[in-house]
């Protein structure tokens, strides 16, 4: 069973001529068919903790481990990374000019897979799936990202996560900007992946709007550069009603 | 209605903005069109037709020093059955029908060439295999002038490619007859150091359609002016321009287009990719539409993906309208960036890094090596693409 483990997690950013550390030392395992959220408020550092273990090059590891069944994470390549089934869903996915989302996902998940996908059973797995995300097949001769509105950018992304079937799934803020229409698609999408039990989902959202459409088995909340406390559903309960006060203002946050 | 608008606009990279003069193609020219080279000062650099070109590397063709050697370049030229292939003199008078000289290396070519190449495909003749002119460099300087002539309703597809290592100021003249249809494929595949300049000027006749791909990818410093001009209503020119600018290379690309007819289309799209320390493209298309030509429709288009820090692009699109009564006249340009972001979004779904600027730059020309229409030309283009991105890795 895959598992996901980050140890003791340090990661610095440079900004404005200065080192600034974001994540003081996060611990976290998420396994396969597990649903974690992680919930904060901003500048928290969850989507600094998202995109380091996709290994966004502004980031720097000072301290800590990532494995992912016992393989080095951090030692890995972006391209290795995604390859070993890491998954990540940006909050702001980038256009691509010039490259269209079909030929996008195909070399995609021919890269994933190892090989190239069979045209004819690609082409229907393609249509199947965005026909579940409610998306026109014209969708697909557009160019990646490019002139997307903020629903279609988050359908594209979850497109790819039912088509490249990691093994941890990070979703960074995938329910920000999304009516209830879209939030309900993207959130069944999102269900339809971890009904087939074989991946581990990393939720990272700022509101607790989502949890009505897709049940974490554990919650985290984020303050300070890590996760000031864990629990099961009844924390985002918590969260609903109290906000994020306790953990900002409290001194948790260091 | 009569009053000249004109619309400049700029688009560069690197923090530098290119804007079109406030003048028009004619003024903006330092002497009017000649054959003659001695109607044309010497360039200083700061002229508008001059200003984006590195003088001291055109290797005395601007001024009058170069010298054409022994060994220049050598032509040779491949025609399907039917098609007439001749070396004339200075005098023929078929040289230079298509249009005059309008800077000095292009009239410094046609003062300098001894001989000219002409090739005649007779009225209604139609060649189902394409016309294949080679000119490889030898190591020296030349001057050259070649002829394209088709014959009413007559229908070829001509390659001309450039490859080795010359310094070469050449004209073409292509004249398209009633109802022909050219198309014609001109590849700038220069070895690093080679100097090439030149004018491609069509005459498009009634009726007739002239297709034009302009793909450069090698030489120190290349220079070229495609023009249109219209001998009668009803014609139809489509510019297709590829550039793949390196680390250090110089390839500018001066269009014209002169709507001096009613009735007539015109399409121009240009799309370069550039990538290393001081790659330099630049990219300046105008459009006239004379008081006369009512009908016109014409767009011109040009983009750049620039692939690396260090790269310059200097794209200007300037569209002269004399009349209204037009069906559409329309313009765009646009520099992008291939950036880290984009790197990463692609390496965050398993793409290692050299496929993923593959896939960017080949999806980028793609939309242009399509329309070839030529196999071998389509495949090698994209086997060039290929070469010039894994040697910047």
């Amino acid at each position: 069973m895959a598992t996901l483990e980050i140890r003791d997690l340090h990661v610095t950013v440079e900004a404005d001529n200065a080192t600034k550390e974001i994540l003081k030392g996060v611990d976290l395992t998420v396994k396969q068919g597990e649903t974690h959220a992680i919930m904060g408020p901003n500048g928290s550092g969850k989507s600094t903790l998202a995109y380091s273990l996709a290994g966004h090059p502004k980031y720097t590891i000072t301290e800590g481990t990532v494995t992912l069944d016992g393989e080095d994470v951090l030692e890995m390549s972006v391209d290795e990374r995604a390859r070993a089934g890491l998954f990540l869903a940006m909050q702001y996915p980038v256009e691509v000019p010039g490259v269209s989302v079909s030929n996008f996902l195909r070399t995609s998940a021919t890269a994933i897979r190892g090989e190239a996908p069979k045209l004819r059973t690609w082409i229907k797995e393609v249509k199947e799936a965005m026909q579940n995300l409610n998306m026109d097949p014209s969708f697909a001769e557009r160019n990646v990202n490019e002139g997307f509105s903020g629903g279609e950018k988050k359908r594209h992304e979850i497109l790819q996560l039912e088509l490249l079937k990691p093994k941890i799934a990070i979703l960074d803020e995938t329910d920000s900007g999304l009516d209830v229409d879209a939030l309900r698609v993207v959130s069944e999408g999102v269900n339809r992946v971890r009904e087939t039990g074989e991946v581990g989902t990393l939720l990272i959202t700022h509101y607790t709007r989502i949890l009505r459409y897709i049940k974490p088995d554990q919650v985290h909340v984020f303050a300070g550069g890590r996760i000031a406390e864990s629990g099961g559903p009844e924390l985002a309960d918590k969260l609903e009603a109290e906000g994020y006060e306790a953990y900002t203002k409290g001194g948790v946050s260091a | 209605m009569a009053e000249a608008q004109n619309i400049p606009v700029g688009s560069t990279t690197a923090g530098q903005i290119a804007v079109a003069a406030e003048s028009t193609v004619a003024t903006r020219m330092s002497a009017p069109p000649s054959f003659d080279v001695a109607d044309f000062p010497v360039p200083h650099g700061r002229e508008e037709e001059w200003r984006f070109t590195p003088l001291e590397r055109l290797r005395g063709l601007h001024d009058g020093t170069a010298v054409a050697t022994g060994t220049g370049v050598k032509v040779d030229v491949q025609a399907p059955e039917g098609v007439t292939v001749e070396t004339v003199g200075r005098d023929d008078a078929r040289i230079g029908k298509a249009g005059t000289p309008v800077d000095r290396i292009a009239a410094q070519a046609f003062s300098a060439f001894e001989k000219a190449g002409v090739i005649t495909v007779p009225k209604e003749t139609v060649l189902t295999e394409p016309i294949r002119v080679a000119v490889h460099g030898e190591g020296g300087i030349a001057y050259g002038h070649q002829v394209v002539e088709l014959g009413a309703f007559a229908e070829a597809v001509v390659v001309i490619d450039h490859t080795g290592d010359a310094v070469l100021a050449a004209n073409v003249d292509y004249v398209l007859g009633d109802g022909a249809k050219l198309t014609v494929i001109s590849v700038q595949d220069w070895d690093d150091k080679a100097v090439h300049v030149g004018q491609h000027n069509a005459l498009i006749g009634r009726d007739a359609t002239f297709k034009s791909f302009v793909v450069t990818f090698g030489g120190d410093l290349v220079r070229l002016h495609p023009r249109v001009a219209y001998a009668g209503p009803g014609g139809e020119a489509e510019l297709f321009g590829l550039y793949f600018t390196d680390a250090g290379q110089h390839q500018e690309h001066r269009l014209l287009v002169d709507h001096n007819t009613p009735h007539c289309k015109s399409n121009v799209a240009y799309k370069g990719a550039l990538q290393g320390e001081d790659a330099h493209a630049v990219w300046i298309g105008d459009v006239l539409i004379e008081a006369k030509a009512e009908g016109t429709d014409t767009y011109e288009m040009n983009r750049n993906l620039v692939l690396t820090d260090g790269a310059r692009v200097d794209s200007v699109p300037n569209l002269e309208i004399e009349t209204g009564e037009i069906v559409g006249a329309g313009h765009a340009s646009a520099t992008g960036r291939f950036d880290d972001e984009q790197l990463f979004y692609l390496m965050a779904r398993g793409i290692p890094a050299d496929e993923a600027r593959r896939l960017v730059v080949r999806g980028f020309f793609a939309e242009l090596v399509q329309q070839i229409g030529v196999d071998d030309i389509e495949e090698r283009l994209l086997v060039k693409i290929d070469e010039e991105l894994e040697a910047s890795v």
